[in-house]
């Protein structure tokens, strides 16, 4: 019992964090710790083919499907807290309190007898107990698990296979798609300018400085652009500031000559 | 016995909130196998109460296909994923639109 009331706690508390966590990461490592609590308690209930299952299977091989997903779809995003049906936080709690009622109710009206326990039952060993239960009464839907796995992952490979619609493109395709851009639109065909040429500061998130005093925003990596990460260039205070020192004195120099 | 059935219904009352709660569509996954396994628990107390394997044998099979729901599920939002660059149930409206 004292298993109990120590994993109890923790597995709520832990549950509600799969609720209220804002980052499916965090809500997968609550989600794993009552996984793994619960395994525990079907070990203190006399059931340790359970115990194995439930960690070879729920923390093992589903935990980490979820997290492999997460990987895949975006680890760093979090959820926004704007709700987009108003009011489906409230109703959803009150539903859920109603819920909780009415399951306590039908809990607090059962009668309970004592509990008989598995002693008998593992006498010959849990597992063993299981394996004759399985394949004598439950045979036949032990075969239809089966059939259901192969439909699984049949099902799996048709939902995740993507056909390849175009070809890809090769060295020569983007050597001709370069020298028709210079063609066409006048685009320089060489390598582009390295971030941080002429620039103030020597670093990648700055665009180089064209000859012209503009900057040529392509010089930056494009994720660097894409994050919003980049420096402005010329509109940096810093360079700005040094532009009005020397700037002027230079458009009179022209001027004079 | 008791406690452990009330705390097999408060896992499936707070995975069932998080369901229409949250709108991650993998967060409401988790939502539903935190129900499952609140149903596990129930199985597995249920078997201990009556003193026969029946509730384990129910719960091994409730593990198994949620196993297989699991692999569909995500191989669905993965491949929602690709079409629409977002997990969020809020914009998987294509079958509407």
């Amino acid at each position: 019992m004292t298993t109990f009331w120590v994993l109890a706690p923790i597995m709520v508390i832990a549950a509600m964090g799969l609720i209220l966590a804002r980052k499916a990461v965090h809500a997968a490592l609550c989600l794993a710790v009552v996984m793994i609590s619960l395994a525990v308690l079907y070990a203190v209930q006399d059931a340790p083919f359970l115990f194995a299952v439930q960690i070879i299977v729920y923390t093992g091989a589903i935990m980490m499907l979820f997290l492999f997903v997460l990987m895949l779809v975006g680890v760093d995003r979090s959820d926004s807290l704007v709700e987009s049906i108003k009011g489906q936080r409230l109703a959803a709690a009150v539903v859920g309190i109603l819920f909780a009622v009415t399951l306590s109710i039908g809990v607090g009206q059962v009668v309970v007898s004592s509990t008989i326990g598995l002693d008998q039952a593992n006498a010959d060993g849990n597992v063993e107990g299981l394996a004759a239960l399985l394949f004598t009464r439950y045979v036949i839907a032990f075969e239809f698990t089966a059939a259901l796995m192969i439909t699984a992952v049949l099902g799996a490979m048709v939902l995740a296979h993507r056909e390849r619609l175009v070809t890809p493109r090769s060295q020569t395709d983007l050597q001709k798609q370069r020298m028709r851009d210079y063609a066409e639109q006048g685009r320089h065909p060489g390598n582009p300018p390295t971030p941080g040429v002429f620039a103030l500061h020597n670093a990648v998130d700055t665009p180089a400085l064209l000859p012209d005093g503009t900057t040529a925003e392509e010089s930056v990596p494009e994720s660097l652009r894409q994050r919003g990460q980049e420096r402005q260039g010329l509109d940096d205070s810093a360079v700005q500031d040094r532009l009005r020192e020397i700037g002027p004195d230079e458009d009179e120099e022209d001027a004079d000559r | 016995m008791t406690e452990y059935i009330t705390l097999s219904f408060l896992l499936f009352t707070i995975g069932a909130v998080g369901v229409l709660v949250r709108r991650n569509a993998i967060v409401v996954f988790m939502c539903v196998e935190l129900m499952l396994n609140a149903t596990n628990l129930a199985f597995v107390s249920f078997a201990r109460q009556h003193g026969n394997l029946d509730g384990q044998t129910a719960a091994f099979f409730v593990m198994v296909v949620a196993a297989a729901e699991v692999v569909i599920g995500l191989a669905i939002i993965v491949s929602i994923y690709r079409t629409r660059r977002s997990t969020s149930v809020d914009e998987a409206n294509l079958l509407k639109a």
